[in-house]
């Protein structure tokens, strides 16, 4: 499948792709491509101008440093799975980026072209979310930064705005006593989320002082499990708070769950407190 | 519009006006003539297209030719060196790693992959290495066979 026609411009610096978005009404900015691409394919997207950043030198690499993980958009999920950094400082993102896809699509996918794309099955919002991830933004005004919460705004829609450019992810580095991870049930082909679930906790002499539990594959937007992450709050992780906990999630749902023709509405909120467990269960594990 | 690129396929370097929205695989197969990377099914699921990107497999299927402008592709027909099978070909041949053949060019492509990463890998790492390519024919258990003989030849 061909997409429309349409102008290519590639960036060489940061400085660069604003200045040809601004000049550019209804240009799409191009990283990797695995989010892009396939909706040019599918005639989703046709855009008159395509704005290549994938060879942006400044929009690059990984850096932990003040508390905090530093990591550039286009940055690949590859490159964020095999991280020694991510893997201490934040154990549920890299553990779903190498989940995303296949390796061959890790290879060439981006964290900053997964989340500004938000697809409502991608795994990387709902772990952010529950990381509780900062976004850093370039556009006509300036800088500006955007906390996960008012991040992703709706199916497919951010607050990375028609003359922005999302340029780095800040994830706050591992606390003491905190443990996160991420479960998925996979689409087998796609490997997008029907069920994904991410949680995070921090435990304090035996007790879980904070939760969070962040879900994707089930609405618009990541699901936040309110009523669960309340229910681990003030317990010890066991087995039986744990699965007490992961049952409230159909309460955080509500009815706004989405079906498609491989998983029903139904079948993925009945789903949805088994990888809430499985979630909860690992972050616990790896609390420390 | 048209944009000059250029990209080196199998070590033949290709000077070429393009469209923005030719698919990579397209410039391989069409312009380059390399028809062993196949389009399965055009939405990088199944495989069928990988190939190397500088040296990391990618599925051309899912890539602009202009974003590989200046890049080397490694393609099924470069894998063999004068005349001689790399041991991933003599593997999926020996095992019969193969029914119809179709996924096996992406098939070995990826497995180069996993290779590269991971030089010895379990089974179930074959497995996980492979999920990005599929057998319609669902001949898995000879291709994890042919890759953990490759494994084995390689690190010889």
């Amino acid at each position: 499948m061909y997409a429309s026609n349409f102008n290519y411009l590639r960036a060489g610096t940061l400085a660069e792709a604003s200045a040809l978005l601004q000049k550019n009404p209804g240009a799409k900015v191009l990283a990797g491509g695995h989010s892009l691409i396939p909706l040019m394919k599918l005639r989703l997207a046709s855009p008159t101008v395509v704005i290549d950043i994938g060879r942006v030198p400044e929009l690059r690499g990984i850096s932990l440093s003040g508390g905090a993980l530093t990591i550039g958009a286009l940055t690949t999920h590859a490159e964020l799975a095999a991280s020694a950094a991510v893997q201490d400082a934040a154990q549920a993102l890299s553990e779903a980026a190498g989940h995303v896809g296949d390796p061959a699509v890790r290879n060439r996918g981006t964290i900053g072209g997964n989340v500004a794309h938000a697809d409502p099955a991608s795994d990387l919002p709902a772990v952010l979310t529950a990381l509780g991830a900062t976004f850093h933004i370039t556009g006509p005004g300036g800088r500006r930064s955007v906390q996960a919460s008012d991040f992703f705004k709706g199916m497919m829609n951010t607050a990375v705005g028609e003359h922005d450019i999302l340029t780095t992810i800040e994830v706050p580095a591992r606390a003491a006593g905190q443990g996160s991870a991420y479960a998925k049930f996979e689409h087998p082909a796609s490997r997008y989320a029907v069920v994904g679930v991410a949680a995070c906790v921090i435990v304090n002499g035996g007790t879980c002082v904070a939760a969070s539990i962040v879900l994707c594959g089930l609405t618009s937007t990541p699901a936040r499990a309110k009523s669960g992450e309340q229910a681990l709050v003030g317990q010890a992780l066991t087995r039986e708070t744990i699965a007490a906990a992961a049952g409230k999630v159909g309460t955080d749902l509500g009815s706004d769950v989405l079906g498609d023709i491989f998983a029903s509405a139904e079948y993925r909120a009945a789903v949805a407190p088994v990888y809430v467990r499985r979630a909860v269960e690992a972050a616990a594990s790896r609390a420390r | 519009m048209t944009v000059r690129i250029s990209i080196t396929v199998n070590g033949r370097r290709f000077d070429r006006d393009v469209e923005p929205r030719q698919l990579l695989v397209h410039f391989i197969r069409d312009l380059g003539g390399f028809t062993g990377t196949k389009i399965g099914c055009d939405t990088s699921q199944c495989g069928s297209c990988t190939v190397l990107l500088d040296g990391v497999a990618m599925k051309s299927c899912t890539c602009l030719a202009v974003q590989a402008d200046g890049s080397e592709v490694i393609t099924i027909e470069g894998l063999a060196k004068e005349g001689q099978l790399h041991p991933l070909q003599e593997a999926f041949w020996n095992k019969h790693g193969l029914q119809c053949g179709f996924c096996t060019p992406g098939m070995i492509m990826a497995s180069h992959e996993l290779l590269r990463t991971n030089p010895k890998p379990t089974d179930d790492a074959i497995r996980h290495g492979l999920a990005g390519n599929l057998c319609r024919c669902t001949g898995y258990q000879n291709i994890v066979r042919a890759v953990r003989e490759a494994a084995t030849a390689m690190a010889k």
